[in-house]
């Protein structure tokens, strides 16, 4: 099955510390940031700290991506000369408008794996989409690179954007966290939720996860490790569910053995679609080990 | 014969021995002082209560070369041991012994004490701040000499460090002497909670002199203290700073690695083998170890065990499970916050005990004995599991022993916990720099990033390998810490002995150099 991406941890990509623990409290995804978290005066020791980290530490199976500042600021190329060497799994584009913002990407990255003799494409993509205009463009950018493994949203600077603020209930990002989502599904990519940023509202931010996976969302971006047993344990298949999954499957592959296509389990219809939720479901609990 | 009361009674019985008959004045004293009740009607709190330290000192007839004492309850709030070796100092008492409890920050004046020759050597559990730089930097001739709380019991109930005055602050005392920690009438202005240190000292030193600022009417009852051990009482206006003493409530962490750790202590505990109902615990008050007090809650209400007991420094979240009914009896021998202080005063399972009782290695039986899981912190573990809690990576002395070593010995599983890497020094070394805890008494190492077992306890092995708990081996988890942060450089130590550490049962266990 393809990666588990429940949770993204915002790491600030000038607090060694930070860095060092960030892969210990069991996040799918770390994503070292060298843009909004780091002062304009501290970029330049940030990058290479950020450089050196992921040369010298070992964080295991954990995916990381590094989120570069954007090309068009002083700061963004030197970032991706600097973060490609250090090949993490991914760089994360922020602030992404249209697919020209991704493709300027993909090709600068070419270029500098070609100069390090990496192959062509190690490097992969991850774009977060943080305006009005990204959203509508949301299907473009998530096409426009097959190092594309992966869209999210950024709320703070999309509220700011649309003229309003960050509700608890988040009725404002609806029509973007849809746009995003179906965009990714449509490109066969992974589709990641933004950041709630209210550490000690635990309900509220169960509440967020609920919906988001609901939505359909493969995971949330977090900013602090105490949330990520919150969103594994929302995302983590009950034993029921299991239970339910593997009776689908064991009356598919008899039906199959028999030759009928359609058929029924206690009165419910079981077809193509819900044999392919019960493998998710199974898959999941297999990533998980329950 | 006929004895005072005129009655015939014989002077010897087979079987009991020979009888002293009654006298109108007994050898030991009077039966009834009627000058001192006399006296009482127009002096009621006569009693025991001197005008000062100063006088008190002369009472007694301190002298040059006599062991003292104090006790540590109110940690870094306390105003006694200052005030006391202030008034000791200026009337010309030199060379004495200073047998503390604890000593911290706040005692740096005996420093100047000491170079003044007024004291000549100190012995306590643990020490910082400038007393401690001052030893750790070979200023002193005589080494300290670290004690644990268990092994300094027995060593003063012993005689093997007799005590000739112990000056105990109390925060409610009545003429007579009934002390405790705290007061009925809620007017203690510097409550404590439990005094099971000075408990110990009130027993056995030949001099007790109890000093208070909140003389309260006899009898103060319940009392820490009995007025059959107080010689004296002096007033004073402040014993300490409430601040110092205790905090309003011990706060949970907030820092995630703590969370993490202590979440793996729980599981740990869970899968021990020794989780059962009418288990026993004790918790240390750092930030992991107390944490796991939170992580043990939900497991004992989804596996419906409940404790027997709580044992040693008893916190709010201690307090919280005893009164939610997860533990039934609470042994204090130290409270560490308001809350404690008041469950003390209040819940009627919530006991006070000393520190003999709490964990002497060497009487009939103490309390520590009976815990079936400690959790402890540590500053360094070695690849014996050896533990330090004294000297920090610097060498210097900065923590202290405390009951460390008696309840590691004591409980059926010792668990430290600490983060793989602090700082920037790995917590795993192939030898710690100060021995507290010697490592064969400590059972399992919790890290952030993995657990490790003794391989002395093969049983604890296998259950938390069963329970599928993070293993590995602790040089492999020392490892993963040196592949980060590298190996530290030695501590550059001089030949010059500036602390001894004695393990619980008085041998010495290992001493502290000067660092260089």
């Amino acid at each position: 099955m393809s990666r588990l991406r429940r949770t993204m941890l915002y790491v600030p990509g000038n607090n060694p510390g930070m860095i060092q623990d960030a892969h210990i409290y069991g996040a799918d995804s770390i994503m070292i940031d060298l843009e909004d978290s780091v002062s304009l005066n501290e970029k330049d020791a940030a990058r290479l700290l950020v450089y050196h980290a992921l040369k010298t530490l070992d964080f295991g199976s954990t995916e990381i991506l590094v989120r570069v500042n954007p090309l068009n600021t002083p700061y963004g190329r030197d970032d991706f000369e600097a973060i490609v060497r250090a090949k993490p799994d991914a760089i994360r584009l922020p602030k992404t408008e249209t697919s020209a913002d991704v493709i300027e990407a993909d090709e600068l990255i070419s270029e500098i794996e070609t100069k390090i003799g990496l192959p062509c494409g190690t490097i992969k993509l991850f774009a977060a989409i943080e305006s009005a205009k990204g959203a509508l463009n949301a299907e473009q950018i998530a096409t426009a690179s097959s190092r594309l493994i992966g869209i999210a949203i950024g709320a703070e600077d999309f509220v700011t954007d649309l003229k309003t603020t960050r509700s608890r209930e988040g009725i404002e990002l609806l029509t973007a966290r849809s746009f995003v989502l179906f965009a990714a599904r449509a490109a066969g990519i992974a589709a990641v939720d933004t950041v709630f940023s209210n550490v000690k509202d635990d309900e509220g931010f169960a509440g967020e996860v609920k919906l988001i996976k609901q939505l359909g969302f493969d995971g949330k971006s977090i900013i602090n490790p105490r949330q990520i047993e919150i969103v594994h344990r929302i995302y983590t298949p009950t034993e029921d569910d299991v239970e339910k999954a593997q009776h689908v499957i064991e009356a598919i592959e008899e039906a199959e053995a028999n030759g009928s296509g359609v058929i029924s389990l206690n009165g419910k219809m079981i077809d193509k679609p819900v044999v392919e939720r019960a493998r998710r479901v199974l898959d999941l609990a297999a990533a998980v080990k329950i | 014969m006929f004895n005072k009361a005129g009655r015939k009674i014989p002077s010897f019985i087979d079987g009991i021995g020979p009888l002293v008959p009654y006298r109108e004045k007994a050898a030991n004293g009077q039966y009834k002082n009627t000058e001192r009740s006399k006296d009482r009607q127009h002096n009621p709190s006569r009693d025991k209560v001197m005008g000062s330290i100063e006088q008190v000192i002369e009472a007694i007839g301190l002298k040059d070369g006599m062991t003292i004492s104090f006790h540590h309850h109110f940690r870094n709030g306390d105003y006694i041991v200052n005030m006391v070796m202030d008034v000791i100092a200026k009337m010309g008492i030199r060379d004495l012994t200073v047998a503390a409890s604890s000593l911290t920050d706040i005692h740096a004046p005996l420093v100047k004490h000491i170079q003044s020759g007024v004291v000549r050597r100190i012995e306590t559990s643990g020490l910082r701040g400038e007393l401690a730089h001052a030893y750790s930097c070979g200023m002193f001739d005589i080494p300290v000499i670290i004690n644990s709380h268990g092994g300094r019991a027995r060593a003063i109930a012993s005689g093997e460090c007799p005590i000739d005055v112990a000056f105990l602050g109390v925060p409610s005392c009545d003429p007579y002497g009934n002390a405790n920690g705290y007061s009925r009438g809620d007017d203690a202005a510097s409550a404590c909670g439990s005094l099971g240190y000075a408990k110990v000292d009130a027993q056995h030193a030949k001099n007790v002199v109890l000093i208070t600022d909140n003389l309260v009417s006899y009898p103060n009852v319940p009392f820490g203290i009995p007025e059959s051990q107080v010689d004296y009482v002096v007033v004073v206006d402040c014993i300490g700073d409430p601040k110092g003493i205790v905090s309003g409530a011990t706060r949970y962490t907030s820092n995630p690695k703590e969370l993490l750790i202590a979440r793996h202590a729980a599981d740990v505990i869970g899968a021990s083998g020794y989780f059962y109902d009418g288990f026993s615990m004790q918790t240390g008050s750092g930030g992991a170890s107390l944490a796991t007090t939170r992580f043990l809650r939900e497991k004992m209400l989804a596996a419906n065990v409940k404790a027997s007991f709580a044992l040693g420094g008893i916190t709010q979240q201690i307090v919280d499970l005893h009164e939610e009914g997860l533990i039934h009896r609470l042994l204090d021998v130290q409270s560490f916050d308001l809350r404690a202080v008041e469950s003390l005063k209040n819940n009627r399972f919530h006991h006070q005990i000393d520190a003999e009782y709490y964990a002497s290695p060497d009487n009939a039986g103490c309390a520590a004995h009976q815990l079936d899981v400690v959790v402890l912190s540590a500053l360094e573990i070695d690849l014996e599991f050896n533990v330090n809690v004294i000297t920090g990576s610097d060498g210097m002395i900065r923590g202290a022993s405390g009951g460390h070593c008696d309840t590691a010995a004591g409980a059926a599983v010792s668990i430290i916990v600490a983060p793989l890497i602090r700082g920037r020094m790995p917590s795993i070394l192939d030898r710690v720099n100060t021995i507290i805890t010697p490592g064969h008494t400590v059972d399992v190492l919790v890290t952030d990033q993995g657990i490790a077992v003794n391989p002395l306890r093969q049983d604890l092995l296998n259950n938390l390998k069963s329970a599928k708990l993070p293993v590995v081996s602790i040089e492999e988890l020392k490892e993963r810490a040196n592949r980060v942060v590298g190996h530290p450089e030695p501590i550059k130590w001089a030949d010059k002995v500036v602390g001894v550490v004695k393990y619980r049962d008085g041998a010495v266990i290992d001493v502290i150099r000067q660092v260089k």
